[in-house]
Order: C-alpha cells, then structure tokens, then sequence
C-alpha cells in the first residue's frame, strides 16, 4: 500500500486494541467446540451403535425414483463431531480471523446434519421433501426482506411489510376468485403499492415517525382485512376461493435429482422472486436508479446538493417495494395457502424483516436468510412429526433468536444504511 | 462575462438573513466573502446554489437573468459548489462520488463504470489533483475528500465556485496545497467566492474583499489596501478590543498535572499522543492550535468522556486518569463543553432543569430519588439574573433561546458552585460579541477566586485574550509554550507546526 | 415542571385570522387547544368508518344502481345502527361502562409502559412480549403459592411485574451494552416469548390437567382480582391498579430524580453522558420498567377474567393496540389514561356493535389505526379541517434509525 499514501489514502498510527475479531474467534471457537460435544454426546451416542439412517432424496413424482443414502448413524455424527471441534480449535488459534463466521456456518450445518441423522436412526427420512419445503417457505420470507430492502436502502423503515402483505392477500383472493389469477396478482401488487404510497406519504409529506407509520399501517391492515374478511368473505364464500395456480415444470433442469425438486418445479412466484434477487442486486449496484437510491439512503443531503430529489427517489423506492410486498401477499394466499383467513401471515413479515437485517441490506443475503429462516421453519416441522422429543418451538423461535445474535454484534455487525429512518427536510 | 447577485433579500420567521445584497463575481476572480457567524454568508451562498429562494432581489449570469429554483438549476447554470461539511457519501467510492446525479449510463440506465472512472481520472489529471478513484471516501483524510468535492464542482463543468469555509478543517500543509489549487482554477479561468471569516486567509488569496454584516454587505476592499485590523472593524461594526481587563496572574499550587496523556480517536489514531502540563491556582492556562490536532480527545480524556490510552491526569494529590464525569463534578471539576447542544444542554428541558443538568442527583435539588423542584426554580431565577440569562422566564425550553444565552446557562450552571479546576472548550465559538465579552469575564472571575482554569480555543484571538500562559497542541503534542506578550508570529508558527 | 412546549420566545410570527374552526370551537385556552386535535381526530376516524360500514353493505351495493335512494338510506340505517350500538355498549348502561373500564385496564398499564419508553427515548415494540412473560411469572406465583388474598393477590401481581421487567430490561441490557436497536430486539423478543408460552404451558406443572393445548391450570380464588362493581359486572379492582400506576408514573417522570435521567437521556444521551447520568443504566431501567408495566398488564389477564388461565394468547392484541394509546395520550400518563379509556370504550361498543348490529368487531380496530394516523400527522388533520397550527406543537419523533 505504499502508493496507496502517494495518493492520499490516510496511514496514521493505528493502535490494535484487544481486537474484537480475536474476541469473537474464542467466543465462536468455543460455540463450536460445545456443538461438538452435543454432537458426540446426544446424536452418535444417543443411537444404537449399528443403527442406520436413510435420507430419501426422490419425491414420488420425480423421473429418477428411490435415490437415497444410508449410512450408519453414530459413525456419520461421530464424524461431524471431530469435525466441528477440529473448526473449533481452528478458532482458538485466532488464525485467519475472515474465517469465523464461514467456519460457524459449516459447524452449524454439520450438526444439523448429525441432528438429523440421529432424528431418522433406523428410519428414513426425505431430506428431498424437505428441502422443497424451505424453499417454498423461503419465498415470502424474501419477497418481505427484498421490501424492506428497497425501502431501507433510500432510507425509509418499513415496519408494515406484514400489513401489506396481508393485504395483499387478501385482496390478491378476492379478485382471483373473481376473475382468475391474473388478477388476483394484480390487486396484490396495487393494494401492496397503495400500502407503501400511505408509508411514505405520512413519513414524508407529514414527518411522522417511520415506526409509528408502519406500526400503524399493519394494525390497519389487520383491522380492515378482518371486518372485510367477516363482512364479505364470511357471506360470499365463492369470493373465497382462489383460482388454482399451476406448477411450472423446467424442462431437464427438473429432473436433475435433489436440485430439481427444490428449484424447478414450482408455481411461477418462486421463479419471479429468484429473478427479483438478481434484478435488484444488479439495480442497486450497477445502475443509476440504484446508485442514486442508496446515496438518498446514505447521505440525503449530499444527493441533494447535486441536484438528485431526495423525496421522489424516497417514494419511488417506498411504492416499489410495495409492489414486491404485495406480491408476497398474492403468493402466500394464492400459492402456499389458497385462501384468505383472518390474520394469516401470523407474523411472517417481521421474518422478513428479521431476514434483512439478518442478510445485511443485500438481496443476494435477503435470500440466504430467506433460505436459512425457511429450513428452520421446515425443520420444526420435521421434528414435531418425528418426535424426537425436542420442543418444536423451540426450531420456531430460531431466527429471531439468530437476529438479535447478528444485531447484539456477536457474530459480527451489520451495518444499516447511515440515513435509514431519518426524515428528509430541506430546509 | 460574470454572475451578479442583486438586490438579494431573504427573510426567516423573525430575521432579515439578506437585506439587500449585491455581490458579483467575474471569470478567473477570487472573491473572498468574509464576515463573522451569522452575517449572512451562508444564507446567501444557499441562494445562490439554489437551495433557498430570495424573498427579492435577482440572479444574472452574463447579463441574463436566471432562477435557481433547485440545486439542479444551479449545476445546470454552471455554479458548483464545495460546502463546509463535505457533502460524500462515506460508503461510495470517489468515482461514484463524482459522477453521482450525472452518472454515464448504458442501456437501461446500466452505469458505464469504465467511463466514470477515466472521468475522475482525466480531471484529477488535468487540474493535478492526486487522488485514487477506486478508494473509499471513509478510507480518505479530510484534505483529499475536499479534492473528491472539487473533482465533482469540476466534472459539473462549474463556471462559478463557491468555497464554504474551506480551511477549517485542513491542517496547514493541506491549506497551502488547496491555496494551489485555488490558484490552478483561477487560472483555468473559474469564478471563485471564497467563503471564511479568517482575515488572513481573504487577504492572502482574494482579488476582491466583500465584508457581511447583519445580513448587509458593509464594505468592500482591494486586499492590498487593507490591514486585518481594518478588516476585523468591518466585521464586527466597531473597534473591537478582544483584551480582557485583568491584573497579571498570582498562580500558586499545582491543580491540574496531565503527564504523557495518550488518547486515541474513533479510529484508533492517537489523537493526542504524549501531552504533559500543570494548570496552577490563579492562572488560565490556554490552549491554541488549529482544530482538529487533538483538542476535543484532549479534553475528553481528562473529563472521563473518553477513555485514556495512557498516562495519568491528577487532580491535586487524585488521581482522577478515567474517573467518570461525576466524580470529577463532586472534586470539584467544571467543564463547559466544545459542542454546546451536542451535549452541554438537553434542548427540550427548560432553563430550570439545564441548569442542575449535572448536579440533579444530590441535595438541595433532590433527596433520595425525591426531586425538590422549589429549589430548583429558586436557584434558577437567581442565576438567570445573576448571569444575565436573557429568557422570558426560566420553564421555557432552553431550545428557545440564543446561542449567546444557552452558553450563559451552562457557564451558570458550571461556575455555581465551589470550583477547583475549570475546563472551557470554545467557550465562545459562535455567539454574539456581548456574550463573549460577559463570559470572558466570568471566567476571569473564577481565576480570581482561586480556581485554576484551562481553555481550549481554536480562536487565537480568545486565547491571547483570556491565557496567563499559552501551550500550542499540534498533532496531538505540545509544539510549545508562550507567554501572553510572546508575538503571534511565533505562536502562529507553531499552530503550523514548524518548530522554527 | 412541564414537558408542554412553550411558544418561540422572542420572534412569534404575526396573527393569522382564526379559521372557522377555531372560532366554532372557541379554542385558544391551554385545555381546548390540546383536545382539538385528538377529537377531531376521532371524528374523523368515526366518518371514515361509517363509509367502510356503508361500502362493505353486499345488500345495500347490490341495490345501489337499480335504486340508489333505498340503497342509501338503507346503507345510513346501518351506520346509525352500528354506532349508536357502538355508544350503548360504551357508556350506555353501567355493564357497558364496566366493560369499557376492564377493557382499558390491560389498555393502560401497557400503555404507560410504552410512554415510559418514549420518554427515555425508546420505542418498545415488545409490550407484546413482556405481557406474556409477565402473565407466565405471575401464574407460577399464583399457582404454586397458597395464601390469603391479602398477600397473593400483590404477590402475584409482582411476579407479572418482575417477568415484564425481565423481558423488558433485557432489551434494554442488549442496547446498554451492544447497541443493538430495541425496535429489533423487542419485535424479535415477542415472537421468542410466543413460542416460549407454546412450550411452556404444555408442561407438567403448569398445564391444566386433561388438556393436550397450551393452557393452564385455573389460578386460586385467593389470587384472583376481585370485582369492583360487583360480581355481576366484570371490571375488577385491576382499573383502580392501573389508575395508581397512573400516578406513580407521573411522579416518576417528573418528581423524581430517575425520571430526570430517563427524561435527559431520552432526548440528548450525549448531555446525559457529560452530566454523569450512566446512560447504559438509565437505558437497561427504563426498559425494564416499560416491561414491568406490560407485565402487570399480563397478569391482569390472567388474574383478572374468566377462566383464570395463561394462555399463548393471553396478551391478544393489547401490546399492539398499547403503542397506540401511548402515542394518542402523547405519552404523558394522565393522557394515558384518556387515551386507554376511549381505546377500552371502543373497544366494549364494538362487541356490542357486533352483537346488535352485526357489524364486525375489527372495525374498532381500524378507527384505531385511523386516530392515531390523525394524531400523528396533525398537519393532515388540520388540512381536513382548516384549523391553524398550535406554536407548541411537535412532531413525534422518536426513532432515529436502527443505527447501530
């Protein structure tokens, strides 16, 4: 970095305190080392020593059927066990300190792996259906991270993606049942964006606080979506009852084992929201609508001083996202539920909330943690029919507890867009 | 041939911020526009750059007339601007920095990054301003994000340059590099106002010396004509005497012994880095330098609001070396903080409550948890009259009242009781000249009665003014010590940091 | 001392001609100008519910092209059915006013926990949360303790307030110390509490005997809240609880010297800091006590209605609907109280409204939304009604950002 000085780049004396990284290599490396004594101690040692697990990876209505794998369970944990504790001293030594939160993410994904194998010892179990359940649960969770997203990175807190998405479903079923999906998706989108235009016009036209408007906007939501959902619904049952969405089968890529049935074989919302990863991710950091969007998000007055409208940029982002919301709700009711009932998100949106911050205000992270945030929802089910014995609840409750995890900073910070949340006022 | 303001006037609920002002610039002209806080300067660089709307008056860029209605109107009327703040976004590269709002875009609005980055790279070049596109803003020193803000004046193809207060966040080489530059734009045939009220500074790189007043343009001048002193009556509007009636100083015990104090900043940079003096009863020690070598860490390292490094701070036969802010309150310790909203005052309290602020805890205020509000308001009507608080009454918030008097409330607040040690940081900056008569005195006053007393100003003058002895901070370190008559060169020498 | 902000001291700008408005409501004394806005605000919010009643009409609609007139009147009928039900169940019979009163209860003790938070510049979304951990303590206390009323009842009660405490001060702990945002932690923290109750109430111990959901068993007599107006009606001596809450809240904010710090800290951390207020344990207190109230609030739903048992339920939407009394009572407790009682009385017309007039309940719930809509933008209120600005007036402003 010596023309790196030449050029202006400040080398100043830095003193190293007691590094935070260091601390959390031993906090982490010591995690890792308990999970391996779990590991040892619960999953290769709570089995018989010769009993076999078998993961399905076929679905019945797959071309290649009866793939699976069986091996022997306490061996396979017994394993995954040396293997975290070999990560975990890895981490004492406060080598490679980039490495911590990779070196956490496989140890977590060993034990869950010798979780479930200690869960199916001398039964099997289809690793396949379950998977293609995350990433069917996955969807709303990231279409709700994607909303906040958007919003967050040109500076507005959107606290009512559950509002809107409720909303979105509900309207999204009534005019399904009425005149086909097409429509259905339609009203969900504008019932999403009408969502957001309320959002950013009480935070900006009025400069209400941004979590009391959207705090707002999803008891609104509920309120509404019930009395309609009691007034009308309750006697027009036929406006109940969505138009079925069909199933896209991708030529060849559906029939590759494991990954077909996850990725490619699912209603057109799954594919549109993948799409929407990437689009956004390429707006947000190749193009000029998202360079400018997230300068607003950073520092609005810099954006402003260069001619750039702070306030139109902010609703436009705020009103899209709606839209991204609104689909969501058409998904989730028209999709994965097929109908409308009072409250259904049951707090989704705030999965998708928890997911962006989780995925560090990215959309390629939103999906990851869409991802994660759906496996352990698919997980607590899993465990609930299998009966191992282990509080479902308790599989629940993992993401949040995995976000106030990434928000307290112990497995590293995330970092919110320096202006989220702050109203603009020129003067 | 050139951009004339004229006849500008702009009103606030309650202030004149312009009255009247004429003021033009000329192709390859420095125009320095002087005046103190408040004059007016901003209010009027804000209307030129379209960011505030003139009540009267009208803008003409040779010889046509124009409304800037938009910071957009503005650039597009060839009028850049490089504010105080710097207006970058931390997390953005330099390129992006520059070419945000006029980005060179490819289909579907696809931002073309070869081509932003050869812009940057072709002005750096041709106006030899180093700087490394690809860098962080946040990775930068202060200098060369004031480099990125004209690359981006630059890459507007500004005709007319407004400087806000550029120096006053530069270290002195940075300050003769960006005189360079200056220079290199005027050259090339740019307008430049120069925003400042640093007399030197108009004098040294101004073709043409406007000087603001109250919202008026009160003199002009060529800066061969006149002498800072000239310059300074302008500003203030009569002679001023910046001299402190006082009798020399009797110091006698020691009070306050720092010994190679190291305190870092946010970055872990040793912001002061090995400061060792003794403040003594009966004198006023004062610090001088150019912000930013170190003061603010300097002072929050002693008053517990930082956490020191190394090196200890006594206080008589304590050690208080990171005692928290309270106990430094109880032994006996007043300190008028730098940022006076930031933190010397709760703005939505009122005038009652900012001023037992810090002394809220213990009797007579409260006893146990139980606040006595009966002796609050007693002694805050008392010390309203007694320090000249000029409010209509001691329940209204302290937001409501002027700078000049929301210093006087904490110099109340502070000076109200038995003080060993006072600590004054800027304890003027940016209030009216009564004010800082009125408080110069009072700290006269504490000394006086015995305290021993350490100012910090980055206002030379303030500190020639009130110090009995005068220790110079540059870079984190003590470059030297002066007595009140010593010449100002010499002090101004070692605020540069040359050891001469 | 007041927090009521005072006018521009020096420079007031000149005398608008008082809009119509102001002059049919002969505002300008301290008390009329405070109450405009809020009352407005609840007009407003009754109008645009009774074109949501009119409009969702099947009926009615159907009717609407072929013989508008009749659709009309018929549409009016349903209105004025549904809100005279609405005002009979409120305050219509001294039933109605007990139910008013027990709905406000849980209404106010969370709510005051919310305006505690504000005041300390923290925006508990977790009232939620805090309510179920509280209600959960305070059934193991009245469960497994056996004494007389006299003791149980407070005893009990102080579970809920220590569970809420917890909950709360928790969130408060994790900001103190890491800097993490309390809108995240408490939103997350209210989903970890449901499932929390989930598990919990299915195990031994605490589940209701015979029962595979998670409810509990029913609590003693000695730790039930006894009836204020008598056993027919179902107020209980909860109100009066959080009435005294009421009261110690306002001496804690404003008589004593922790609600001096709450109150500094709350709008300037940084003043609080230099003035030697420890703000990491300002922060972790306020919370706690925020969470203390829900908490209380948790217990009464417990302790005080039918059957007497904790359910993952327990806290309904009361946690939600107590950020909105805080924010229309502009967190000051006495404005608390006005602000539960007219959120209770709603919410008592509302069953009524259901029952009598077969328009659902969930609309009270959308006139909630509305007034606070209003009550935080009063500029779109006065837009509406053409009143002119207040000078004192502010606009809430608590959160920052989740800036870290």
């Amino acid at each position: 970095m010596t023309t790196a000085v030449d050029l202006g780049v400040e080398a100043p004396e830095v003193v190293e305190r007691t590094s935070t990284e260091e601390r959390r290599a031993t906090i982490i490396g010591i995690i890792l080392m308990v999970l391996a004594a779990v590991v040892l101690g619960v999953f290769a040692f709570g089995v018989p020593p010769d009993a076999t697990s078998t993961f399905n990876l076929s679905l019945p209505t797959d071309a290649i059927q009866n793939l699976s794998v069986s091996f022997n369970s306490r061996l396979f944990s017994g394993v995954a066990a040396v293997l975290i504790f070999v990560l975990g001293v890895d981490r004492l030594r406060r080598r490679n300190l980039r490495w911590t939160n990779a070196a956490l993410g496989i140890g977590l994904l060993l034990f869950v792996l010798a979780f479930l194998a200690w869960a199916a010892a001398d039964s099997s179990f289809s690793l396949v259906g379950m998977l293609r359940s995350t990433v069917i649960s996955s969807v709303v969770i990231t279409l709700g991270a994607l909303t906040g997203l958007t919003c967050e990175r040109a500076g507005v807190i959107n606290i009512g993606i559950e509002g809107q998405l409720l909303s979105g479903a509900f309207v999204a079923v009534v005019l399904s049942s009425a005149f086909g999906t097409l429509a259905g998706v339609a009203g969900g989108l504008i019932v999403g964006a009408l969502l957001g235009a309320l959002l950013a016009w009480l935070a900006i036209r009025f400069s209400v606080d941004q979590i009391i408007a959207g705090v707002v906007i999803n008891i609104l939501a509920v309120g509404l979506t019930s009395f309609l959902a009691s007034r009308i619904l309750s006697e027009a049952q036929n406006l109940n009852a969505p138009a079925r969405v069909p199933s896209i089968r991708i030529p060849i890529l559906a029939d590759i084992p494991v990954i077909g049935p996850m990725f490619f074989d699912h209603t057109f919302f799954v594919y549109v929201t993948f799409l929407l990863v990437v689009a956004l991710h390429f707006g947000f950091f190749r193009t000029r609508w998202g360079l400018r969007a997230r300068s607003v998000g950073e520092h609005p007055k810099a954006a402003d001083t260069l001619g750039i409208d702070v306030l139109k940029v902010r609703y436009r982002n705020v009103i899209g996202a709606g839209l991204i919301a609104g689909f969501g709700g058409a998904f989730l009711a028209l999709a994965q539920i097929s109908r409308f009932e009072e409250n259904m998100t049951g707090g989704i949106g705030f999965i998708g909330l928890a997911a962006m911050i989780f995925g560090r205000w990215m959309p390629f992270g939103a999906l990851a943690a869409g991802l994660i945030f759906g496996f352990s929802g698919a997980l607590a089910q899993k465990v609930a029919i299998l009966g191992t014995g282990i509080p479902s609840e308790f599989m629940l409750m993992l993401p949040y507890v995995a976000t106030i995890i990434v928000v307290a900073g112990l497995v590293g910070r995330s970092r919110p867009p320096a202006a989220d949340g702050q109203p603009y006022i020129k003067q | 041939m050139a951009l004339v303001l004229e006849g500008i006037t702009k009103r606030f609920p309650g202030v004149l911020a312009n009255d009247n002002v004429s003021l033009s610039v000329a192709p390859g002209e420095v125009i320095a526009l002087l005046g103190e806080n408040g004059a007016g300067k901003s209010t009027l660089m804000n209307v030129l750059y379209g960011l505030y709307t003139p009540d009267e008056g009208t803008i003409t860029i040779d010889g046509e007339q124009v409304v800037l209605g938009s910071t957009a109107d503005a650039i597009a009327n060839g009028i850049g601007m490089v504010h105080q703040h710097f207006m970058l976004v931390p997390v953005f590269t330099v390129t992006e920095n520059v070419v945000l709002g006029e980005e060179p875009t490819g289909f579907g609005g696809v931002i073309d990054r070869e081509r932003a980055r050869s812009t940057v790279v072709d002005i750096s070049e041709r106006y030899n301003l180093r700087i490394e596109p690809d860098a962080l803003i946040e990775n930068l020193s202060v200098g060369v994000q004031q480099r990125v803000e004209i690359i981006k004046v630059l890459n507007r193809e500004a005709r007319f340059v407004v400087f806000d207060e550029p120096t006053a966040v530069l270290t002195p080489q940075e300050v003769d590099e960006f005189f360079g530059i200056v220079k290199g734009l005027k050259d090339d045939g740019k307008g430049i106002v120069f925003i400042t009220h640093k007399l030197g500074e108009a004098i040294e790189v101004a073709d043409r010396i406007v000087v603001m007043r109250g919202g008026k343009v009160v003199g002009e001048a060529l800066p061969g004509d006149v002498t800072q002193q000239d310059l300074a009556n302008m500003m203030v509007g009569r002679p001023v005497d910046l001299t402190v009636a006082k009798q020399p100083a009797t110091p006698t015990e020691m009070v306050l012994e720092i010994s190679d104090l190291v305190v870092l900043d946010e970055r872990n940079v040793k912001a002061v880095n090995g400061v060792s003096f003794k403040v003594h009863k009966g004198e006023i020690v004062g610090i001088a330098g150019v912000q930013g070598n170190g003061q603010t860490e300097l002072i929050e390292g002693i008053t517990g609001l930082r956490p020191v490094l190394s090196g200890s701070v006594m206080l008589g036969e304590v050690d208080i070396t990171d005692s928290p802010p309270r106990e430094l309150h109880q032994l006996g310790v007043s300190h008028i903080p730098e940022d006076r909203q930031g933190s010397g005052l709760v703005l939505d309290f009122t005038v009652a409550e900012n001023m037992i602020l810090d002394s809220y805890y213990a009797r007579p205020f409260s006893r146990g948890v139980l606040m006595d509000w009966d002796v609050t308001k007693e002694m805050a009507e008392r010390l309203v009259e007694q320090y000249d608080v000029r409010t209509p009454g001691i329940d209204v918030a302290v937001s409501t009242l002027s700078g000049g008097n929301q210093q006087k409330v904490i110099v109340a607040r502070e000076f109200e009781r038995k003080v060993e040690l006072v600590i004054a940081a800027q304890p003027t900056r940016g209030i009216d000249v009564g004010s800082i008569e009125y408080i110069h005195s009072q700290i006269v006053a504490r000394r006086d009665a015995g305290a021993a007393v350490l100012v910090v100003s980055s206002e030379l003058d303030e500190i020639l003014a009130l110090a009995d002895r005068i220790l110079v901070l540059y870079h984190g370190q003590i470059a030297g010590e002066f007595a009140p008559d010593a010449a100002v060169t010499d002090i101004g020498l070692a605020m540069l940091g040359s050891t001469g | 001392m007041s927090e009521v902000k005072t006018p521009m001291a020096s420079k007031s700008p000149p005398p608008e001609r008082p809009s119509w408005m102001d002059r049919v409501t002969g505002v300008g004394t301290s008390v009329g100008r405070s109450l405009l806005l809020p009352t407005l605000a609840l007009i407003t919010a009754l109008i645009i519910g009774g074109f949501i009643i009119a409009l969702s009409d099947i009926d009615s609609l159907k009717l609407l092209f072929s013989e508008p007139a009749t659709a009309i009147s018929q549409m009016w009928n349903e209105v004025l059915a549904a809100y005279k039900a609405l005002f009979q169940g409120s305050v219509g019979s001294i039933n109605a006013i007990s139910e008013t009163l027990f709905a406000a209860t849980p209404l106010l003790l969370a709510g005051l926990g919310i305006a505690v938070g504000f005041r300390a510049g923290l925006f508990n979304i977790g009232a939620q949360g805090q309510m179920l951990i509280g209600g959960l303590i305070a059934t193991y206390v009245g469960l497994y303790l056996n004494l007389p009323a006299i003791l149980h009842i407070p005893l009990t009660l102080a579970g809920g307030l220590a569970g809420g405490m917890l909950w709360g001060g928790f969130a408060g702990l994790l900001k103190a110390k890491t800097g993490a945002h309390e809108v995240i932690t408490t939103i997350m923290l209210n989903f970890i509490a449901l499932f929390f109750m989930q598990w919990v109430l299915t195990t031994s111990g605490i589940q209701d005997p015979g029962r595979n959901n998670p409810v509990s068993a029913a609590l003693p007599e000695s730790a039930q809240l006894p009836k204020l107006f008598g056993s027919q009606y179902r107020v209980t001596i909860g109100f009066l609880i959080a009435i005294a809450a009421v009261f110690v809240v306002q001496w804690l904010l404003y008589r004593s010297s922790i609600g001096f710090e709450f109150r500094a800290v709350g709008s300037n951390p940084e003043a609080g800091r230099y003035a030697g207020m420890n703000v990491a344990v300002v922060v972790t207190l306020a919370m706690a006590i925020a969470g203390g109230l829900a908490g209380i609030a948790g217990a009464n739903q417990v302790m005080g209605l039918e059957p007497y048992k904790a359910t993952p339920s327990l806290a309904g939407f009361v946690g939600f609907d107590a950020i909105t009394v805080a924010l229309l009572g502009r967190s000051n407790p006495i404005g608390v109280m006005w602000a539960a009682i007219l959120f209770g009385a709603l919410s008592a017309g509302g069953r009524e409204m259901q029952g009598a007039a077969q328009v659902p309940i969930d609309l009270v719930v959308v006139l909630q939304a509305l007034i606070v809509i209003f009550v935080a933008a009063p500029g779109l209120i006065r837009a509406i009604w053409r009143v002119k600005a207040d000078d004192g007036e502010t606009v809430t402003q608590v959160s920052t950002g989740w800036g870290s």
